[in-house]
């Protein structure tokens, strides 16, 4: 396995051989991984591989059987979910988990739960609005009528509402027509580059997802098999025969 | 006027007041099913709490019957302490029974429930004596339409009912509405893991809508006390009853469903009382409760679970 730690800072987000269960079903054999600050990483890998478990117990919706998680030095494997949020925390979970019956505005202010500057909130709505268009133009409606295209942007942007220092990506471009999956990889690097962001992306769009990320990790049945520079992966060849889907 | 319009008003307004208190404990049957998806059977002896907390209190101290002067000061007041006592004992209820059951199968809650209920009520009776209990006259009952009607009644005890439980209601569904904290119980209601994504404390939030359902049902009970003059410890089972069945009616989870339900079983009892007989209106109440669980158990309004959890 190639390691590429970005020359000798500690990283924002360690993660060190966390196993993660479903009842008795062992999810995570022991995954590390580090994220620094001000990259965008990836993490790819097919259908059941072990994202979204990795995200969820990075976030902690779920918490590791063992194994530690260290967001700038400090633990946090064993914190309540909630409580992430204030250490600077925020995702777009698989699956979008918008709230249907509370406007689209109100669900943005639900991602600002713990903010209290007005005033930056609103702001930060404007901009939500300026990146999606969509958003603004239903923002009385439900967001339960919204497309899944519209929840799947809705869902970025109310990540985005928690100002957050890590933000967690689990497939943010899942349901997009394809026009709007180049412009949703745009944002995240407008994201990452005007915001400071880090980013910790997980995609199918394997392609796409490591050509603007700094480096990326692949994961096979729970366990990272590979990881390097984004660019290197491109050109690595079981990268490039199992995800980028090219045959010979 | 004609006895028989006369008859039928004055059940109207009857209707009106028992929709009043109905509603007040369907709301904390709503919101607590809304939230945690548990039909809380012991929801109904908060009712009976409230009844005899807010006696034991008014016995505190010397107060005269009807009240006078500033003993009318004592009503607010008093309510207020109704309201945290009830609403603290529902956060007690949920921290030791409900809570250690989250994640297990809704059944077991469910019973958990039940048997809270039975728990109350034989501490109930163990305080305050299992016979039927006074409460002081404080309200007088002279009828403000006396000169229009002797059988229409409409007393300062209606003015209590109404000035109580009304701004309750209006209170809490702008509360929901409107502010951060009702955006964030409904976004908990909708989906607790989500809403624990965004920083909300969900555990926080159950408590809190544990403490203002266990408020309203307390207060609730304390204004049935001065309006009826007498109650009994069993009492919140059958209140309980008829308000889970105003909720279901509504939409359980709904709150405007649950105080548009409590009205119609309300109006259905004034009004089966005076045209079929009062001893079938609660025949009347739960055959309505079954017909709704049957052909339409999302109730009028619908509920917040059926719409997006199927
Ligand atoms: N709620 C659950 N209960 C039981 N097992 C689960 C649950 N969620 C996921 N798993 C299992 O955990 C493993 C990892 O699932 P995970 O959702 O992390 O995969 P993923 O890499 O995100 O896949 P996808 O690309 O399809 O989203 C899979 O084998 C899956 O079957
Ligand atoms: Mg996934």
């Amino acid at each position: 396995m190639t390691d590429t730690p970005t020359q000798g800072k500690a990283p924002l987000l360690h993660v060190e051989d966390i196993h993660s269960y479903y009842g008795n079903i062992h999810a995570l054999h022991g995954i590390s991984l580090d994220v620094f600050e001000g990259e965008i990483v990836t993490l790819i890998g097919s259908n059941g591989a072990g994202k979204s478990t990795t995200i969820r117990t990075i976030s902690g919706i779920m918490h590791p059987r063992q194994g530690a998680i260290y967001l700038d030095g400090a633990p946090i494997h064993n914190l309540p979910a909630h409580t992430l949020v204030a250490h600077g925390i925020a995702q777009s979970p698989e699956g979008r988990r918008i709230f249907p019956r509370l406007s689209v505005i109100d669900n943005l202010q639900m991602g600002a739960f713990l903010r209290r500057d007005k005033a930056e909130i609103q702001r930060d709505i404007e901009n939500v609005y300026a990146l999606f268009p969509r958003l603004k133009e239903r923002h009385r409606q439900f967001a339960g009528t919204l497309s899944g295209g519209e929840q799947q942007m809705l869902a970025m942007g109310r990540a985005m509402m928690a100002r957050p220092r890590l933000l967690l990506l689990d497939e943010p471009s899942m349901g997009l027509a394809p026009v709007l999956v180049d412009q949703i990889f745009e944002i995240i690097k407008r994201i990452n580059t005007e915001q400071g962001t880090t980013i910790l992306l997980v995609e199918q769009n394997a392609l796409m997802a490591l050509e603007i990320a700094a480096r990326g990790y692949v994961l096979q049945s729970g366990s990272i098999v590979l990881s390097d520079t984004g660019a290197a992966l491109l050109e690595n060849d079981m990268v490039r025969k199992v995800y980028l889907g090219e045959v010979g | 006027m004609d006895p028989q319009l006369e008859a039928f008003l004055r059940q109207v307004l009857v209707g009106l007041s028992i929709g009043c208190y109905l509603a007040l404990i369907a709301l904390g049957y709503t919101m607590v099913y809304g939230i945690v998806e548990l039909i809380n059977f012991a929801h109904g002896d908060l009712f009976t709490f409230g009844f005899f907390i807010s006696l034991t209190i008014w016995g505190l101290f010397d107060v005269p019957t009807p009240l006078e002067g500033a003993w009318i000061l004592a009503l607010p007041a008093i309510a207020i302490v109704v309201i945290l006592l009830s609403g603290g004992l529902n956060v007690v209820i949920e921290r030791v029974a409900y809570r250690p059951l989250r994640g297990a199968s809704k059944l077991a809650p469910l019973i958990t429930a039940v048997g809270m209920s039975f728990m109350l009520e034989a501490i109930f009776a163990y305080i305050w004596g299992a016979n039927q209990i006074n409460y002081p006259r404080f309200i007088p009952t002279t009828n403000f339409l006396n000169d229009f009607s002797r059988i229409i009644r409409f007393t300062p005890r209606d003015i209590l009912l109404f000035g109580v439980t009304i701004p309750a209601m209006i209170g809490l569904t702008l509360f929901i509405d409107r502010t951060r904290l009702g955006k964030a119980m409904r976004a908990a209601a909708q989906d607790r893991e989500a809403a624990a994504m965004m920083g909300i404390n969900v555990n926080r939030i159950i408590a809190i809508t544990f403490f203002i359902g266990g408020g309203l049902a307390g207060v609730a009970g304390m204004v049935y006390g001065l309006y009826t003059g007498s109650g009994r410890f069993i009492m919140g089972f059958e209140f309980g009853l008829f308000a889970f069945t105003a909720a279901v009616l509504g939409g359980i989870g709904n709150i405007r469903g649950a105080v548009l339900g409590a009205f119609i079983i309300g109006m259905v009892q004034a009004m089966s009382d005076l045209y079929i007989g009062g001893e079938w209106s609660r025949v009347i109440i739960f055959s309505l409760l079954i017909l709704m669980l049957v052909f339409r158990p999302s109730g009028i309004l619908g509920s917040t679970t059926s719409v997006e959890k199927v």
